[in-house]
């Protein structure tokens, strides 16, 4: 007998599907779940994060809300201190400047004040990242900046499969995740095509562990430490490495909060050098973070200085040969990593 | 009305309608076969503002380039009826070094110290912003007033409200302008507003608020003209709301499923509307009205050339004006 495309485990998804079938299949599971955004309903959500839910489970709990981001994310952490289970949307993250009291003064910090006893599981899902000329408004990463304040947990897929296993995790989290998709890793038909962007999705419920990063290719010469879309890039440049006899490994953090110290300490342990990777601001980020736990575990474990590929401190520019300088593109990636294993 | 500035009027509007145009051509172009909204002359998001120029048109009439304007993510419009250089704008739009930001800006992030233009892509925020302008103006015994323009959309944010408060309570010279398409993307008014028209919010405010219906230039100006007068003379802000009309897409791009009232939307052309009103009227016949069009076709072709000849910034640039 044949196996189905499934049951081989070989079936096919988009990020933005994977994550789709995620959410439906918990809210299948259980009815305190709503989704709630704006243009989440009809429109699918933007970046396709929600597409089908409305038809599927009707306007009761798939809510299309007024453009009020500090009313309708203070409404989901009130609904989620009331035994709810809220999946909000931002539809940018860098939207987030309107509504931040709610997210780090509120969500973030009922559980600590209250002593652990109230607590808050919900789920606000964020697009970030630029690369497509959206300007200094809608094209920002800014994990650093959520991961930089207690009491979130900040996951970060860069790939279906993770992106459907973390949705379900997130979702069974009883705290606030920032789940945050680069609208590059989503396989939109309106973006670069992207071919890492489709990948094998199991059909069942799975969970990929919050808190834990993944080797998404061994190397002995220098650890390459990224996430989201970068991964994308650092697989090719890996590639590309490997004829000069060049062998990087590279890591996916897919987690910020909490941050999996010890699969990056044993990869920087066993080559001896570190390459950051990091789509959002240099400074004081998640390359400083790195760079701080490496220091503190061992500061003879580098055999190189460090480098980072980050946008170097400046807004992110719309004329495309800006843009194209300032982003951790594949040149940028690649020349550093000669210059660290030189 | 003096037939002259109806003239006027119809010429701004068409001299925003032919720009859009000929950017929406230009942004198209160039992204096919397979549709790549970061490809192409004009890369990024695009919001046109076709079936809006009643609005530009009606308010600008009224200002001059000592007043000041907020835009928001849909800002041409009010750009090219507020008189910002529309090769700089095109410019910018083609993200050139000639550009209004030299290219660090794009089209959602126009700023023309000239005419005290700016715009910003987050929704309501450049209400604020216009407070301090007004604040600036007054404090320096300037009669110049700042219109700051929102979507129906952004009416529901808290900055909206805050802006309105605030203005109201300090008399500013600010003209809040509401223009309502009645769709937020693909959110229609009557489900994200609880009032069935913003004007009504004034009154919570203690401002005179307006609504005007069917995206009626005559009226916009008209009424505009009223509210500019009133904040010039020291007698504080007024709310304004338009029913104009989104004719294309919310970006470009956009398949606008969501919408069943295109049909109607396009039969509503105001360009199309108000020509037909000057000609029953004797103003301006077809013959003018293709002159008319000719002149803006020509205008908008110069800037579009200027732009299309101007040079890329250079990457060697990408580390500037962070700071001053
Ligand atoms: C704070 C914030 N939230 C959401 C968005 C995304 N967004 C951009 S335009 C838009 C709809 C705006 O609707 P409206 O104010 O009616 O203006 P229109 O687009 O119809 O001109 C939304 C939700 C944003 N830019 N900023």
């Amino acid at each position: 007998m044949a196996l189905t495309a499934t049951e081989a485990g070989t079936r096919k998804l988009s990020t933005a599907k994977a994550m789709v079938e995620g959410i439906a299949q918990e809210m299948e599971r259980d009815p305190s779940i709503f989704v709630m955004g704006e243009d989440v309903g009809a429109y699918g959500g933007i970046f396709s994060s929600t597409t089908g839910l409305l038809e599927r489970f009707g306007k009761d709990r798939v809510i299309d809300t007024p453009i009020s981001e500090t009313a309708f994310l203070g409404l989901a952490t009130g609904a989620a201190t009331e035994g709810m289970r809220p999946i909000v949307e931002l539809m940018f993250v860098d939207f987030f400047g309107v509504a931040m009291d709610q997210i780090y003064n509120h969500m973030a910090k009922i559980h600590f004040e209250s002593g652990g006893n109230v607590k808050v599981p919900l789920v606000l899902m964020t697009a970030v990242g630029g690369g497509y000329s959206d300007g200094a408004q809608h094209s920002q990463c800014l994990w650093g900046t959520f991961a930089h304040l207690p009491g979130m947990k900040v996951v970060v897929p860069s790939n279906p499969a993770d992106a459907k296993g973390l949705m379900i995790a997130a979702i069974r989290d009883d705290n606030p995740v920032i789940y945050m998709f680069h609208k590059g890793v989503m396989g939109l038909p309106w973006m670069a095509k992207n071919p890492r962007a489709i990948g094998t999705v199991p059909e069942g419920d799975y969970q990929v562990p919050i808190g834990s990063a993944s080797v998404v290719r061994a190397g002995k010469d220098v650890t390459i430490v990224t996430l989201s879309l970068s991964v994308h890039h650092c697989l090719d440049v890996a590639e590309e490495l490997a004829q000069e006899g060049i062998s990087c490994e590279v890591i996916d953090l897919r987690s910020l909060v909490p941050l999996d110290r010890r699969t990056v300490l044993e990869s920087v342990g066993k080559t001896g050098r570190m390459v950051v990777v990091d789509e959002d601001y240099q400074s004081f980020g998640l390359s400083g973070e790195l760079a701080a736990i490496v220091a503190e575990t061992d500061p003879g474990m580098l055999r190189r200085p460090l480098a980072r590929v980050a946008v170097p401190d400046v807004p992110i520019p719309y004329s495309r040969p800006l843009e194209q300088a300032v982003l951790p593109t594949h040149s940028r990636i690649a020349a550093a990593i000669r210059k660290t294993v030189a | 009305m003096d037939p002259k500035v109806k003239v006027e009027l119809y010429r701004t509007m068409v001299l925003i309608r032919s720009f859009e145009e000929t950017i929406l051509q230009h942004y198209h172009a160039d992204k096919s076969p397979a549709w790549d909204i970061g490809a192409g002359l004009i890369p990024g998001e695009m919001h046109l503002s076709a079936g809006q120029e009643p609005v530009a048109a009606g308010i600008c009439a009224n200002l001059t380039a000592s007043d000041a304007i907020t835009a928001t993510h849909r800002p041409h419009h009010l750009a090219i009826a507020h008189g910002v250089r529309m090769e700089a704008l095109a410019a910018e739009i083609f993200g050139r070094e000639t550009g209004l930001g030299k290219g660090r800006g794009g089209h959602m992030h126009l700023f023309d110290p000239g005419t005290h233009f700016s715009c910003s892509g987050i929704i309501a925020e450049g209400l604020p912003p216009a407070l301090g302008q007004a604040f600036a103006f007054q404090r320096r015994g300037l009669p110049n007033v700042v219109v700051a323009v929102t979507g129906e959309g952004a009416a529901n944010q808290g900055a909206f409200h805050e802006s309105l408060n605030l203005a109201a309570l300090w008399k500013l010279p600010v003209v809040f302008v509401v223009e309502d398409n009645d769709w937020a993307i693909s959110v229609p008014r009557t489900a994200s507003t609880a009032v069935p028209s913003n004007a009504a919010r004034a009154a919570a405010y203690g401002i005179p608020g307006e609504r005007v219906e069917n995206n009626d230039v005559e009226e916009v100006w008209r009424v505009a003209k009223g509210a500019i007068k009133r904040a010039r003379s020291g007698d504080g802000p007024t709310l304004i709301e338009v029913h104009t009309v989104r004719l294309w897409g919310h970006f470009e791009g956009d398949a606008q499923a969501y919408r069943n009232d295109l049909e109607e939307a396009k039969a509503h052309d105001p360009i199309e509307v108000y020509a037909g009103l000057l000609a029953r009227e004797g103003v301006l016949d077809t013959k003018g009205a293709a002159k008319i069009k000719e002149e803006c076709t020509k205008e908008v072709a110069s800037a579009i050339d200027f732009a299309k000849t101007s040079p890329l910034p250079d990457p060697a640039g990408a580390l500037q004006y962070v700071f001053a």
